[in-house]
């Protein structure tokens, strides 16, 4: 019996068709059914609010479903300036929140700190301590940035080996 | 339905005649077969309630709602369902495990047994013409209380306790009006048996002459279904999500399932009892009863439905008062008077 070499490993999994098609099926409807977290730390959260509302209305995509509880969602969405009083709340959650989990952070403040940034209380970004997917720049973005942020995490999702390459070469 | 019966019945030769199976042994076949059923009817209600939902409250709210999945976003909620089948199984470190898992699929196998006496057209039914049918589905209806409380309490979270204790109370609060209500409807029908009260609706309604027990009955449902206005038991403002706060992936869609399967049985339970079940109104005839009764069951949901996305949530000292000092009340006085109505009435005719 030939001994599997570690670098062979890739090409195996590669040629696992089955499993690489399950995980298509699952990566596209996860991609299609993302639920935000019922949580906002400042004004851009009044933005992420419009974006559910009659003008924007997130329900097209069928990301109205903005659940209460992390264990339920898959998508935490970064909306303001991140204290350091904050900040250990921010990664609790983030931790609580069950797998698949993506985050985005919407945003100056929650991109690097915003105009807050030289305070003494400000964490300077989301992704000093978060693996941010998507930024949404704007102070604070509009509800169609926001939509279109939206559209850029689903892409992600739904093209997880396209990520990888960019990741590569980036 | 004559089909029903036809292929229930057909089914039973096959499996005694061809097949040679003993009496009991072909009783417990056709028993799996018509809980199959039962749970196919509640997974295809389930899908379309949801999509019902999320379409009204869009355009309640001067929304679209989900639009881009399938005809007018109905493909929504299968891809949704597939995503969840997905999620990581979280089971919080310090819960009782054992309880904590089982919860969910407890509120689930209760909101499918009431479905055992709801009868769909003339014997059509698990149990058909049992006589205590009312009675079950009451008996069967409040141990629903106990699997959302055992899923509080086991996931050792306080905001998941608060929540399954504010359901007990507020469903054990409700309960008694809703019992009562219902009592006038079985003193004029004179039995407990579905069949029998549908049929007793041939000519009134009893929406008509139990206007009152019909209205005591419908809020009441809308509490005890843990529905808006009446939704305390999750109110997200003060406690995350109730008793489901540390339920994901599918043992959290199972307690979905098992709300909207509650839906379907009480909103029957309103066609059946108020609405005259399968009774066809002003001699329609020509549709079939069992289409009739999901007419008026889709009706009554649609209500639910703009109840829910049009009213806030009212407070839980408002709710107990609202419970115990005016729906009680109300429905024994109901009682009384519904009592007077049928004894004078057998006076005057008898």
């Amino acid at each position: 019996m030939d001994v599997i070499k570690p670098h062979e490993y890739d090409e195996l999994l590669r040629n696992n068709v089955i499993l690489s098609t399950v995980d298509a099926a699952f990566n596209w409807c996860r991609s299609r059914s993302i639920w935000p977290l019922t949580f906002g730390l400042a004004c851009c959260a009044i933005e992420m609010m419009a974006a559910g509302d009659a003008r924007y209305d997130i329900a097209r995509f069928g990301s109205e479903v903005y659940k209460p509880s992390p264990r339920q969602c898959d998508l935490m969405i970064i909306a303001g300036t991140i204290t350091k009083k904050m900040q250990p709340l921010v990664a609790r959650l983030y931790e609580q929140m069950a797998e698949p989990k993506y985050v985005l952070a919407m945003g100056s403040c929650a991109i690097s700190g915003g105009p807050f940034t030289d305070s003494y209380n400000v964490v300077k970004g989301a992704d000093t301590f978060l693996p941010v997917d998507v930024y949404v720049p704007g102070c604070p973005p509009r509800p169609e940035a926001l939509l279109y942020g939206f559209l850029q995490i689903r892409q992600k999702i739904a093209n997880p080996k396209k990520i990888e390459g960019l990741r590569k070469h980036g | 339905m004559e089909i029903f019966n036809t292929i229930a019945n057909g089914l039973r030769d096959w499996l005694m005649g061809s097949l040679g199976f003993s009496a009991t042994a072909t009783e417990i076949i056709t028993t799996a077969v018509w809980t199959l059923v039962a749970i196919l009817f509640v997974m295809i209600n389930l899908i379309i309630l949801v999509w019902m939902e999320r379409k009204l409250a869009a355009y309640f709210q001067l929304r679209r709602g989900p639009n881009r999945l399938g005809p007018a976003g109905f493909l929504q909620f299968p891809v949704d369902i597939v995503k969840v089948l997905g999620k990581e199984d979280i089971i919080p470190a310090n819960a009782d495990r054992f309880i904590f898992k089982i919860a969910s699929t407890c509120a689930f196998i209760t909101s499918l047994t009431a479905f055992a006496v709801i009868p769909f057209s003339e014997g059509v039914a698990l149990l058909q013409n049992l006589n205590i049918g009312i009675f079950y589905f009451i008996a069967v209806g409040s141990t629903a209380t106990l699997s959302l409380l055992m899923g509080g309490w086991s996931s050792n979270n306080k905001y998941s306790l608060l929540g399954g204790m504010r359901t007990v109370a507020q469903m054990i609060s409700y309960e008694i009006p809703m019992v009562f209500s219902l009592l006038g409807v079985v003193m004029i029908a004179g039995s407990l048996n579905l069949t029998d009260i549908v049929n007793a609706q041939k000519n009134t309604w009893f929406v008509i002459p139990q206007l009152i027990a019909f209205i005591v009955f419908f809020i009441a449902a809308t509490a005890e279904l843990n529905r808006g206005p009446f939704d305390l038991a999750e109110g997200e403002q003060e406690l995350v999500a109730g008793y489901m706060t540390e339920y994901s992936g599918i043992r959290w869609a199972i307690y979905m399932i098992a709300e909207y399967g509650n839906l379907v049985a009480s909103s029957a339970i309103i066609s059946i009892m108020f609405l005259g079940g399968w009774n066809a109104p002003f001699g329609l005839t020509f549709i079939p009863p069992f289409l009739w009764l999901m007419l008026k069951i889709y009706l009554v949901i649609f209500v639910f439905m703009w109840i829910r996305w049009t009213l806030p949530r009212i407070r839980i000292d408002h709710l107990m008062h609202f419970g115990w000092k005016f729906l009680i009340p109300v429905s024994l006085a109901n009682i009384l008077v519904t009592g007077i109505g049928v004894y004078v009435y057998r006076m005057i005719t008898l």
